[in-house]
């Protein structure tokens, strides 16, 4: 049975462009407008817009939201201030993931949680099971918010003089609200990419308008084709490549997020005891000699034997590398370890790199 | 519109042929690097390497994803365009050019089998 594709607010914006369409994690998106390349480079050096109203919001509020976040999510948020962001996950009880997530302190008694678009009912469910006890009311807000990504060198310039919103005072992984025509709208400095930029969340209506002004304005309209070149670049995840509820954190290779020094979270246990004995296998970056492009799903080899798979890869657009995020076993996970990739019917060498293919550029 | 030249044969899996005696010259065709956008590797086979029609004998790649070339037809690869090795951009500033390789043909027979320009223009307008 088919199932039906979710539109965003944006989708005839994007069919009437002429955007190359697919479905991706329930929602019919844009893959590309332009071309992927162009796309790519519009967000590294000047600025682009995605729609990203597929992602999920859910709002987590009453007394004990502190303490209930703090039981889901393996980041600390302890003693933040208000509008302060953080990134993290959700782990079942064995340490692998439920999701990836942004982490919104609007106050101690509300928290706004975004989740990855495929996630949303999963999450959702996941989120309700574990609130019982806890006196919190766990809204999924995903249907109301609309989101756009503005991302770019020139991201804040543009935020000001097309869209009126001031970001200047926004510090990097922080958001404000702004009121605007009576409604409030949320403004984070984060992004996908690794170039500065901005999220805008509001409703459907103000969206449309947000983005009608900024195509007028002439800003790139960016798919997510590029999307995915941009954050693998900069080592970012992509949940169901380099994390999945078969990947923990730690076998993620992001165990700067997994705060073992608080009390306790759910998967604190076997993640506290992954860390303590070591992984088996984690994700890597691998660079290869020439040109061959690694796909996810491609065997990576040493010494004829398998010894893990790509999760990601691509000819970086940035450096021109052939490049990938993979999973690969111990001990074949140290830097400069030569590997061989199976790209078809070849193999193709290269070693085992940092993940970070080409520097973030943040405005921190 | 797509460019199509009347002198040659194609497949229905996008592929150019032009036999000069026992020798062809196979590439991808406008409309396939086209439909495919920016390329960025092209993975060819070896002089030497036996191609068989109808099969797979190596792949165009682009940002976001690798499609299989399929031999039109069967013989011995005599020559690769080593061009492409480091200038897959080519293909999309002139895919009939940029040949991707020459094949000694076992059977040029097998030519007959394939599409004339019309016909394959109307694939492409399918």
């Amino acid at each position: 049975m088919e199932e039906t594709l979710i539109k965003t607010c944006l989708h005839d914006r994007h069919v009437k462009a002429g955007a190359l369409m697919s479905p991706f994690g329930g929602f019919d998106m844009p893959i590309q407008y332009k071309g992927i390349t162009e796309e790519h480079n519009a967000v590294r050096h000047e600025v682009g817009v995605f729609d990203v109203s597929h992602m999920g919001e859910v709002r987590i509020k009453g007394r004990q939201a502190y303490d209930y976040v703090s039981h889901i999510f393996v980041n600390d948020v302890t003693g933040a201030p208000d509008g302060q962001i953080f990134y993290g996950m959700m782990c079942y009880e064995n340490g692998t993931t439920v999701d990836d997530l942004l982490v919104y302190k609007v106050n101690d008694e509300e928290y706004f949680l975004v989740i990855n678009a495929a996630n949303i009912d999963k999450d959702v469910a996941w989120i309700k099971e574990n609130a019982v006890g806890f006196d919190v009311t766990v809204e999924d807000e995903s249907p109301r918010y609309g989101e756009v990504a503005l991302q770019g060198p020139l991201a804040e310039k543009t935020l000001e003089e097309v869209l009126g919103l001031d970001g200047k005072d926004i510090p990097f992984y922080n958001f404000k609200t702004f009121d605007v025509d009576g409604e409030e709208i949320i403004v984070s400095r984060t992004g996908y990419t690794g170039e500065d930029g901005f999220e805008i969340y509001g409703s459907h209506d103000y969206i449309v308008k947000v983005w009608d002004r900024l195509m007028e304005a002439g800003v790139q309209p960016c798919g997510l084709g590029c999307r995915d070149t941009l954050r693998f670049e900069v080592g970012l995840p992509l949940y169901g490549h380099e994390l999945s509820d078969q990947i923990t954190p730690i076998e993620g290779s992001l165990s700067m997020f997994v705060k073992l020094d608080k009390p306790s979270f759910i998967g604190k246990e076997a993640l506290a005891r992954q860390k303590a004995e070591g992984v088996k296998r984690r994700i890597v970056g691998i660079e290869l000699e020439g040109s061959a492009v690694p796909r996810a799903g491609y065997p990576v080899i040493v010494d004829g034997e398998q010894v893990g798979e790509v999760t990601t890869g691509y000819k970086s657009i940035s450096t021109g590398k052939s490049v990938a995020m993979a999973m690969v076993a111990k001990p074949y996970d140290k830097l400069g370890t030569p590997v061989e990739i199976q790209i078809r019917k070849k193999r193709f060498p290269g070693k085992v790199v940092k993940k970070r293919f080409y520097d973030k550029n943040y405005k921190k | 519109m797509s460019k199509i030249l009347d002198d040659l044969r194609y497949a229905d899996s996008h592929e150019w042929v032009k036999l000069d005696g026992d020798i062809a010259t196979v590439g991808i065709t406008d409309y396939a690097q086209h439909a495919l956008g920016s390329i960025v590797y092209v993975d060819m086979p070896e002089p030497g390497d036996e191609v068989t029609a109808g099969e797979e004998f190596g792949a165009v790649e682009s940002v976001k994803a690798a499609s299989d070339l399929i031999s039109p037809v069967s013989g011995e690869v005599v020559e690769i365009n080593s061009d492409l090795e480091d200038s897959p951009e080519l293909v999309n500033e002139d895919a009939f050019a940029n040949w991707i390789m020459k094949v000694k043909v076992s059977d040029p027979s097998e030519i007959d089998s394939l599409l004339d320009a019309a016909a394959y223009a109307g694939i492409c307008e399918e």
